[in-house]
């Protein structure tokens, strides 16, 4: 298995978990993906990196060096965002009764392990 | 005259509409020239009647001359324009202990402390005031361990701010990337409020279209870690954004607290203005 789908492995099997892709953060195309059926992987990655985008142009304006990690939280789901080496970003789709915490940590573990 | 003083001075002269006011009046008012002080901050107002920091100046200045209830309309005028002006709260907070109501006066400065957690002036004053409260003091003894701490209802001095204080603040944006309150410091204690601001009026139509667009609903908060500090959004109105900001240390569902608090008071405040 490559790192890359060993990374999406790890995030998805934490409960509540819907999908997770691997994306270039520049371009917002899709590197690998390990998504439910009926969500758009290529969607998540566009808008994910255009948020990722601006969120980091207001953390620079702010003085602070760009986002570790992203929570977007909706009325019904999030979208978790951890920007990695080489424009790389691990992004999960996760529903509300997803294990925020869990996810967050093993998101910033398997995004470390990718070069 | 001090370096600084005169600097300000000729600054002042030669662009008489800059805001280096705020900056003279309080040095003047740190060396006791409080009719100077007063003079400066009055005529700062008149050009700037909606500037939060001109009316928390005019209400130091006005303690100090022992004028407690202009100083107490000047902080309050301060609040109605930046409702999270802590140095506001913390003056109204003294002002309350003096007059003997410890209730109204934690409450003031608790207000200040979940606006901003980090500032030591705030948290000592608020473990001050309940020790005293507890030994059943009454409102001088407390309240002239306040007055003495000229840090309590001033703006911070020069000194080199601590590692975990650098990057805080709190914003409120209208739809259009202007700030409608509040004030946010970089990392050298420079003001970085409407650039941050211009930019996150796009994190909003950006975060309304991925969550909509991702079936997640209508977007809650964001909340942004990087190693210098943590930021949480939440939008108090649809067309409005605040934004928290505070350092690495304090953890990040506390931070959603305060935002989530602050969006509150935000709340009932732009109602308030309509």
């Amino acid at each position: 298995m490559s790192p890359a789908n060993a990374a999406l492995e790890r995030v998805t099997q934490v409960p509540g978990v819907r999908g997770s892709l691997l994306i270039s953060g520049t371009d917002g195309l899709v590197v690998a993906e390990r998504l439910m059926d009926g969500i758009d992987g290529r969607a998540i990655a566009a808008l994910a990196a255009n948020l990722i985008k601006r969120l980091g142009r207001a953390t620079v304006g702010a003085g602070m060096r760009v986002p570790t990690f992203v929570h977007l939280r909706g009325n019904a789901g999030s979208v978790l965002a951890a920007p990695g080496q080489n424009d790389l970003v691990l992004v999960a789709v996760v529903g509300l009764d997803a294990n925020l915490g869990l996810a967050r940590l093993e998101m910033l573990d398997a995004v470390g392990r990718l070069t | 005259m001090s370096e600084n003083i005169r600097t300000l001075t000729a600054r002042l002269a030669e662009e008489p509409s800059s805001l280096a006011f705020l900056e003279l009046g309080e040095a003047l008012r740190r060396r006791g020239q409080l009719e100077a002080a007063y003079k400066v901050a009055r005529g700062g107002l008149s050009r700037y009647p909606g500037l939060a920091e001109a009316h928390d100046l005019h209400g130091r200045i006005l303690g100090d001359q022992g004028d407690l209830a202009g100083a107490f309309d000047a902080w309050v005028e301060a609040l109605r324009f930046d409702p999270m002006r802590t140095s506001a709260l913390k003056g109204i907070a003294f002002l309350y202990f003096r007059a003997g109501d410890a209730a109204a006066a934690l409450e003031h400065l608790q207000r200040a402390a979940d606006i901003d957690p980090d500032d030591p002036t705030i948290t000592q004053a608020l473990v001050r005031m309940k020790s005293a409260d507890r030994e059943g003091h009454g409102a001088v003894a407390p309240a002239r361990g306040l007055q003495e701490d000229s840090r309590l209802t001033s703006e911070p001095d020069t000194a080199e701010p601590q590692a975990d204080t650098r990057t805080q603040g709190q914003l409120l944006v209208d739809g259009a990337g202007l700030r409608l309150s509040g004030n946010l410091r970089g990392p050298h204690e420079e003001d970085v409020g409407d650039r941050v601001a211009a930019e996150l009026a796009g994190v909003s139509r950006e975060a309304s279209r991925t969550s909509r667009l991702l079936g997640l609903g209508v977007w809650q908060t964001i909340a942004v870690e990087s190693p210098e500090g943590n930021l949480f959004l939440i939008a108090p109105t649809p067309d409005t954004v605040l934004l928290t900001m505070r350092g690495p240390s304090l953890p990040l569902a506390q931070l959603g607290l305060i935002a989530e608090r602050a969006a509150r008071e935000a709340r009932v405040w732009l109602e308030s203005q309509e």
